[in-house]
């Protein structure tokens, strides 16, 4: 199995090259100036990445501020019972509610979760597949709509909250089907 | 939303602290993460400024448009209302498939590009359309084929089986995708999430 992993890295490291190399030669076959082209196109780099100070900083703060007050563990303690119900552990409820805010934060649970139960076992395989079908919607919104200067989102947090809902609902039903 | 989530977390996280005494290092995480902020954006500047320059290229060749009117079926059921042709449906296609494959240095810089396309058809600045929160739904539900990060926390911990996890993952991440579509397209119907308080016809 640690073949099939180093396969899929290689696999990713090989898709990025070809949309590198690929979308330059492709260019100069059709007569494109590659360069002067890239180059212009690059230039809004910079730009882009101070519009979204602001917003990153809003949200990095407010995040960093939750991280470090203790919220999560407070919170994760005053509802075991539900947990229970769902037949989750405080540290996979607590990677629930992280992940939405923090991608290195949910990371770093997981490692703790990997750690504490076991790399085989159900909770660290539950905490894995909910990492793999939910998002930093938090953060995405914020870069995102900083980029074009959009303060009023209207529903999108909304719904990529639900869709992170459902990716951790759906994430309980199939590893109980498969791992339980 | 944003208002209320951004707030809850300012003032829960500073209640807390006094709380739980633990106020010395939330003020400490406060200043480190605005400094973080700053230098992620800087430190992003130049993977953005790679991507940029190849999506020009992509752009200037056709291969963006060929792309475009290969996946248009499915991209003109989400985005109805974007012209035919229309840059942000290539730009919106090519992150899609970076973040399918995990390639999430090159979906970044390719999904602001897709909103910056998404603005030119936006006739109230500020303001987020229909279809920056519909591409938004499903980037946020994950689209990511592989958890590899994931898969790499397993394997260092010394799994015996680091990549059973794909499957179920790719069975969740499409029920979160489908979910966040579905949602995105009811949100969009209710008054509330009304573009414009005196909005006549949509663009």
């Amino acid at each position: 199995m640690k073949g099939m992993q180093e396969l899929s890295a290689i696999a990713s490291n090989l898709i990025f090259l070809s949309f590198l190399v690929g979308i330059p030669v492709y260019g100069f076959f059709k007569g494109v100036r590659v360069y002067e082209s890239f180059v212009d196109g690059a230039k809004e780099g910079f730009e882009v990445a101070v519009r979204i100070i602001p917003y990153l900083v809003a949200i990095l703060v407010a995040v960093g501020m939750f991280r470090a007050s203790g919220a999560l563990k407070l919170i994760t303690e005053a509802i075991p019972g539900v947990l229970n119900a769902l037949g989750l552990s405080p540290e996979v409820f607590s990677l629930i509610l992280i992940r939405p805010l923090s991608g290195a934060a949910s990371l770093g649970l997981l490692g703790e979760i990997v750690a504490t139960h076991g790399p085989d076992s159900y909770q660290a395989r539950l905490g894995s597949v909910i990492i793999g079908s939910t998002e930093t919607t938090l953060y995405v919104v914020a870069v995102y709509f900083g980029a074009v200067m959009v303060t009023r989102v209207r529903y999108a947090i909304h719904a990529g909250l639900i869709a992170d809902a459902v990716g951790v609902l759906a994430a309980i039903a199939v590893c109980r089907l498969f791992f339980a | 939303m944003l208002n209320i989530i951004w707030l809850v977390l300012l003032v829960g996280s500073a209640a807390v602290a006094v709380f739980t005494g633990q106020v010395k290092e939330v003020v400490l995480a406060a200043t480190e993460s605005a400094g973080s902020a700053f230098k992620l954006a800087l430190g992003f500047t130049g993977i953005m400024a790679l991507w940029l320059g190849l999506m020009r290229i992509a752009e200037q060749s056709g291969l963006i448009g060929a792309f475009t009117r290969w996946i248009s079926p499915l991209m003109q059921f989400l985005f109805p209302r974007i012209p035919d042709g229309h840059p942000a449906l290539g730009s919106m296609t090519m992150n899609i498939v970076a973040n399918m494959f995990g390639l999430s240095n090159a979906a970044t810089p390719l999904g602001i590009r897709a909103m910056q396309d998404l603005d030119t058809l936006n006739c109230h600045k500020g303001t987020a359309t229909n279809e920056m929160c519909m591409f938004l739904a499903i980037n946020t539900s994950s689209v990511q084929l592989v958890p590899a990060s994931a898969i790499a926390l397993l394997a260092a911990g010394g799994s015996s089986d680091p990549t059973v996890v794909i499957f179920p993952a790719i069975v969740a991440t499409c029920a979160s995708t489908v979910a966040g579509i579905l949602a995105a397209r009811l949100l969009s119907g209710l008054r509330r999430f009304r573009q414009e308080p005196s909005e006549k016809a949509e663009p």
